[in-house]
């Protein structure tokens, strides 16, 4: 959910509960002032009728309520001598409405002539459900233009007020370390924001130090690591050359020989996987894959006949990508290799392209691979020591950085696929 | 044959120098920039091994001097950083080939004889060894005038052989330098045994007078008979 819909949302519920409390207490409030006011209407029409019946006798003949809204009554001296003004709610019938209605009655007496006479006043009452309803009704009303309110000022105010804040969120989505420089931002108005600025460029600027050193030192750790490793290699082979060594121990110095060559694979391969994986590769082109397949199952002709292995490649489609050559053929290589190396002599390894894929199949042991940790680094299915078991992993992270799924499967053949995104 | 090592690693250039020495070639060194600049500008030499990264400056620098002064040295640049951008401005710049660490001593023999070969037999470039001749344009192979049939890899083998002839060629070395960067797997030495064997039969059957034979199992040794 947006940050504006965000707040929109809380503001609504509060002012549910502001607008019921308040609606409860403006309802009694309303209802004491309408009492008060009639009250009062009573009283003074009360007046009204005693200096009335005083100028005419005739009107204490009133004894119902008919066309008007007293009646006059007489009543027994005593009674009603301590009476006092008394108001209360009942309900009379109405012609107008053919229901009875809720009424406001005052009830007083009053002496004429010596005689106690009784007095009722009647006017109508608000009615409080229709009140209720008529409150309730303007209340959603109020309700609604409040949240159309808050909704209208978020989009055109708030939107504008958050723009520096959205503006920076959409060049942190863009930011690529490897090419961006850190992110500068205007100055705005907004203290916070500023502060937020200010601290997504140091922040920027320092992952871009940090990532920059941490290139500085792959290579650096290249070149310390491979001269010690050259110096040594090339002292034994001069050692061995200068025929001054034993037959067994020749062997024992090619031995050594052997595993410095594979420490220099090994040391390769993983200055290989992090340069891919700090994302070294910048250069890309838009390379045929078939053209590219094809030249590298023919650098491994020779092999494949040692082997005595048959190399098809099926061609169903032609295949274009976008992505750095000497990473492709990486990929590619590795995966023939695997398939040959594994592949049982004899038989055939077919690779096949097709619209969106390209797939390697190869017989072997009739037993699917562990899928899970096929593609984890330094896990190797065969026990030869001289496999570093990286070659599926740097391929798997070539297809990663590329986008394209790597996918094994097996039926009869072990098959690895390359699966290319459909849109292009 | 004059050849002139550039390289700050003491060992290193040590190593470099005794073997390229035992190929009986005038070795001269140079350990930084400085001394480097003075020797190339005052002499000639038939191939400069470049070591890139100098405590002085960039090799490459030296590299663009050369060529500004229009001397045509062979240059084989060799780096530990083994970076695209580096061996592609390398080889802008002029150089003839690029050589990561760490290498086999036989794989620097074949890359400096590769060089030599190009520069000093203009005319006829064919190599001759014994009642052998190779012509690496054309990769054919002639024994006693009669054309014999190898394929690719096993062309290789033999030119890495001659290149490094009467000297022991270790399997490890002679396999990265026929299948590159990707060997690491146990099959590969599998491999070059068959090219090996295949190779020695063809030289026998022709009556080549050279053979290659094993040296202990840890590699090959090419003889002249």
């Amino acid at each position: 959910m947006k940050l504006l819909n965000h707040t929109t949302k809380y503001f609504a519920l509060l002012l549910i509960v502001l607008i019921s409390v308040w609606a409860v207490i403006f309802y009694f409030a309303m209802l004491d002032e309408v009492y008060d006011s009639l009250d009062d209407g009573l009283e003074n029409q009360k007046q009204l009728i005693i200096r009335a019946v005083k100028d005419n006798p005739d009107l204490l003949q009133d004894t119902e309520f008919g066309v008007n809204n007293y009646t006059i009554k007489n009543t027994h001296v005593g009674n009603h001598t301590n009476l006092k003004d008394s108001y209360r709610d009942t309900l009379m019938y109405m012609q107008n409405e053919d229901e009875y209605e809720p009424i406001r009655m005052l009830e007083s007496t009053f002496q004429q002539d010596g005689n106690y006479y009784k007095i009722k006043l009647i006017t109508s009452m608000v009615e409080e459900d229709d009140q209720i309803e008529n409150l309730f009704k303007y209340l959603v009303g109020l309700y609604l233009v409040l949240i159309l309110s808050i909704v209208v000022l978020n989009n055109l105010v708030m939107k504008k007020v958050w723009k520096p804040f959205y503006t920076l969120i959409d060049r942190l989505k863009g930011f690529r370390i490897e090419k961006d420089d850190p992110i500068k931002s205007e100055q705005t108005a907004i203290d916070e924001f500023n502060l937020l600025n200010k601290s997504v460029e140091r922040l920027t600027e320092k992952s871009r130090d940090s990532y920059i050193a941490q290139k500085e030192f792959i290579e650096n750790a290249a070149h310390e690591l491979q001269t010690p490793l050259a110096i040594a290699i090339n002292k034994l082979e001069l050692l061995v050359e200068k025929n001054q060594l034993s037959g067994s121990q020749t062997q024992e110095v090619g031995g050594v020989l052997d595993n410095l060559t594979r420490l220099t694979r090994l040391n390769k391969s993983l200055l290989l996987l992090s340069k891919i994986d700090n994302k070294q590769y910048l250069e890309e082109e838009y390379l045929d894959m078939n053209i590219l397949v094809a030249e590298v199952a023919n650098d491994f002709l020779d092999f494949t006949t040692h082997k005595n292995i048959s190399l098809n490649v099926i061609e169903n489609a032609t295949v274009h990508y976008t992505m750095n050559a000497d990473l492709a053929v990486i990929m590619i290589t590795n995966l023939i290799k695997n398939a040959i190396i594994h592949g049982d002599a004899g038989k055939e390894v077919t690779i096949t392209i097709d619209a969106n894929q390209i797939s390697i199949t190869n017989y072997g042991k009739e037993k699917a691979l562990d899928t899970n940790s096929l593609f984890t680094r330094f896990k190797k299915v065969s026990s030869d020591s001289r496999s570093t078991g990286l070659g599926l992993a740097i391929s798997k992270a070539i297809a990663d950085k590329y986008l394209l799924q790597l996918k094994y499967s097996f039926t009869d053949q072990h098959n690895f696929m390359v699966i290319f995104p459909s849109s292009s | 044959m004059k050849i002139l090592i550039i390289e700050d690693e003491p060992q290193m250039l040590e190593n470099m120098r005794q073997t390229l020495e035992r190929e009986k070639y005038t070795v001269e060194t140079a350990a930084n920039f400085a001394t480097a600049n003075t020797k190339i500008g005052v002499y000639e030499y038939d191939c400069i091994l470049l070591d890139i990264t100098l405590p002085d400056g960039n090799g490459l620098e030296l590299l663009k001097q050369l060529k500004q002064q229009g001397k045509d040295d062979g240059v084989i640049i060799v780096s530990a950083k083994d970076s695209l951008d580096d061996r592609i401005k390398g080889l802008n710049l002029g150089a003839d080939d690029y050589l990561p660490k760490p290498f086999h001593m036989a794989e620097l023999h074949a890359r400096v004889k590769a060089i030599v070969r190009r520069r000093t037999f203009d005319g006829n470039k064919l190599i001759e060894i014994g009642n052998v001749s190779i012509d690496p344009e054309s990769r054919s192979v002639q024994v006693n005038k009669t054309e014999v049939a190898l394929n690719r890899k096993e062309y290789d083998v033999l030119l890495y052989m001659i290149s490094n002839k009467t000297r022991l060629v270790t399997k490890t070395a002679l396999a990265e330098h026929v299948w590159g960067d990707h060997i690491d797997q146990a099959d590969s030495f599998d491999f070059i045994y068959s090219q090996i064997k295949n190779l020695r039969k063809k030289l026998s059957d022709t009556m080549a007078s050279i053979e290659i034979e094993a040296v202990y199992g840890v590699g090959y040794k090419l003889q002249v008979i």
